[in-house]
């Protein structure tokens, strides 16, 4: 049970969409929103989701909650069909989407909270002990009389964290939780999230499109394209299984043809502008002896390093996958 | 359970509170339509006393009622249907479809809390402006005040019944909009709020006090003015808790209905 605490097997969702065509026929289409996922987390892990727009992500969460009926396939949190028993389930998970807020616009923050007390009927002291440490740690304090209308962004996010942690659920789904956040409340979200997964060992199922969120959070990340599950494994393999590449950017004192270094450092000139030169490595590789090789042989000015986003990543996956 | 509704309800309440630049706009608006209406009936009570059953003063009540319970019963709609539809147009019915609530006795509770502040904030003051500059028939015993008021009860419930299922129609129309004019302009003519219901001759008066709109206005109205007393007074009510029953339920069938097909829109 503790080592399936989320269980999907063969997880389909379709949708029938209908388009017009003409004055009154229609076309029927099928889109495979979810196409056969599975896969186990068990109790504790903090998991990353990721994909590009579209991929599915947000249907998975959709029903793991419970709020959409998987077309085909079996799916369990803690041992609950979540749409059967979307009720019961409900008092044991906590969601935040990122781009929507559970918190009531006009009222302040403290009276959604009270709300959320009576509705997960949780025990007055276990609730005063839950919203004084969300408030101490997500920095709450100054905030809970001001209307949430008046809030920013950032502190928002902080204030449905909250609002989803109040009942003590042992699993967590984040949808977005960074999204449009600024660093200082980034950082302040994935500290809080850290230490919430090591105190409490709270099972957090994140999705998200800032990688940086994932290197700081999950040892685990999922990656699903097209409403299929296309990587499962550690993050620090996923570049290597996407054969990603970090960019080095040198400025040279002048013009000059594109680089040659010798030929067991693998590198390659992507671009070429006036004196400067962008040069592409294997992610897994280090930078230091080509730096070293690079300023020995060449009049160098300045360089700086750049790391592979996730985008890029995922989509040289796909490019390199002929299953695809 | 009852804990959790009534927080809604409070905070139905408060939301509406914390507006109160809007509230007196609104107060302001309904006063300056009563003195319009007013005057019309009065002219139109000079030439034809005794219309639709009504003297002069009982009129002149129906007017200032209506513009009282305006906002209330939400006639013209005004509660929380473009909310909600609005929620479901952008998908942030999500929200709502996984708390552990029911979703129609959640915004029944807001709009019960959002009709008690309305009746305080935009009824009182209009009717009592109403009473200073004209003569009103206006009960002197608090008990048909009392029956007054659960008459009111019970068009809100009516009212949130019908407004409710036009939010849902968002389920299937992608845009609430249409179907919000729609129940408007309903609500406009058969709840009372242009003419008294009673002034309509032959079916089209029949049909429209049989309407559920009636519940809004005209009922509560003629408990009111106490035209109905005894057992047609337990008859308006059973009138209005039928109409109650049967909107709430054809709403709890739409509900299972569109959580189950539910396309919850957008990522």
């Amino acid at each position: 049970m503790d080592s399936d605490f989320i269980e999907l097997d063969g997880v389909e969702k379709v949708f029938d969409v209908r388009r017009r065509t003409g004055f009154l026929r229609r076309e029927r289409r099928e889109v495979r929103a979810v196409d056969g996922i599975s896969f186990r987390v068990p109790r504790g892990e903090m998991v990353g989701y990721i994909g590009p727009n579209g991929a599915g992500k947000s249907t998975t969460i959709k029903m793991l909650t419970g709020i959409l009926t998987p077309s085909g396939g079996r799916l369990r949190v803690a041992g609950i069909d979540p749409a059967r028993e979307r009720t019961r389930l409900a008092h044991r998970i906590g969601v935040v989407f990122g781009q929507r807020t559970t918190l009531w616009w006009d009222l302040p923050l403290r009276d959604s909270y009270r709300l959320m007390h009576r509705m997960y009927r949780i025990p007055d002291r276990r609730f005063r002990e839950n919203l004084d440490r969300c408030v101490e740690l997500l920095d709450l304090g100054a905030l809970l009389e001001v209307p949430v209308r008046q809030l920013s962004l950032g502190q928002r996010m902080r204030g449905d964290i909250a609002a989803a942690l109040l009942h003590d659920p042992e699993v967590l789904y984040l949808d977005e939780p960074t999204i449009g956040l600024d660093v200082v409340s980034k950082a302040k979200v994935r500290g809080f999230l850290r230490d919430l997964n090591a105190e409490r060992s709270t099972t957090v199922l994140l999705t998200t499109h800032d990688l940086t969120d994932i290197e700081q959070l999950c040892r685990r990340v999922m990656v699903i394209d097209h409403g299929r599950l296309v990587y499962d494994g550690a993050l620090a393999k996923l570049h290597e299984v996407g054969e990603s590449e970090r960019t080095l950017v040198v400025d040279l004192e002048r013009e000059l043809p594109p680089v040659t270094l010798a030929s067991d450092l693998s590198v390659r000139v992507v671009k070429v502008e006036g004196p400067r030169q962008w040069l592409a490595f294997p992610a897994s590789v280090s930078a230091a002896p080509l730096v070293a090789r690079l300023a020995a042989d060449y009049p160098l000015v300045d360089l700086s390093v750049r790391e592979p986003d996730i985008e890029a990543v995922i989509a040289k996956m796909y490019a390199s996958d002929p299953a695809l | 359970m009852v804990r959790l509704y009534a927080v809604v309800a409070a905070g139905g309440f408060r939301r509406h509170a914390t507006y109160r630049a809007a509230t007196a706009a609104g107060v302001f608006t309904n006063t300056v339509f009563g003195f319009i209406v007013a005057y019309a009936y009065t002219a139109l009570w000079d030439v034809r006393p005794q219309l639709g059953g009504y003297d002069k003063p009982e009129a002149l009540t129906y007017v200032w009622l209506g513009q009282a319970l305006l906002m209330t019963c939400a006639m013209l709609g005004g509660g929380f249907e473009e909310e909600l539809s609005e929620r479901i147009r952008t998908g942030d019915i999500a929200v709502d479809l996984y708390r552990p609530a029911d979703l129609q006795l959640w915004w029944l509770s807001g709009d019960l809390g959002r009709a008690a502040f309305h009746l305080l904030g935009r009824g009182v003051v209009p009717m009592a402006l109403g009473a200073l500059a004209f003569e009103l028939a206006l009960p002197a015993s608090p008990w048909t005040w009392l029956a007054f008021l659960v008459s009111v009860l019970l068009g809100v419930v009516v009212s949130f019944a019908l407004r409710f299922l036009v939010a849902l129609s968002a389920f299937w129309l992608m845009d609430g909009a249409g179907a919000m004019q729609m129940a408007m302009l309903a609500g406009m003519f058969f709840s009372g709020m242009l003419l008294p219901l009673t002034l309509f001759p032959g079916l089209l008066g029949e049909v429209a006090r049989a309407l559920p709109w009636s519940s809004l206005l005209q009922v509560p109205a003629d408990v009111l003015l106490g035209k109905r007393t005894g057992w047609d007074l337990a008859g308006a009510y059973a009138f209005q808790a039928g109409w109650a029953v049967a909107l709430l339920g054809a709403g709890r069938l739409l509900q299972s209905a569109a959580t189950r097909r539910v396309v919850v829109q957008g990522g």
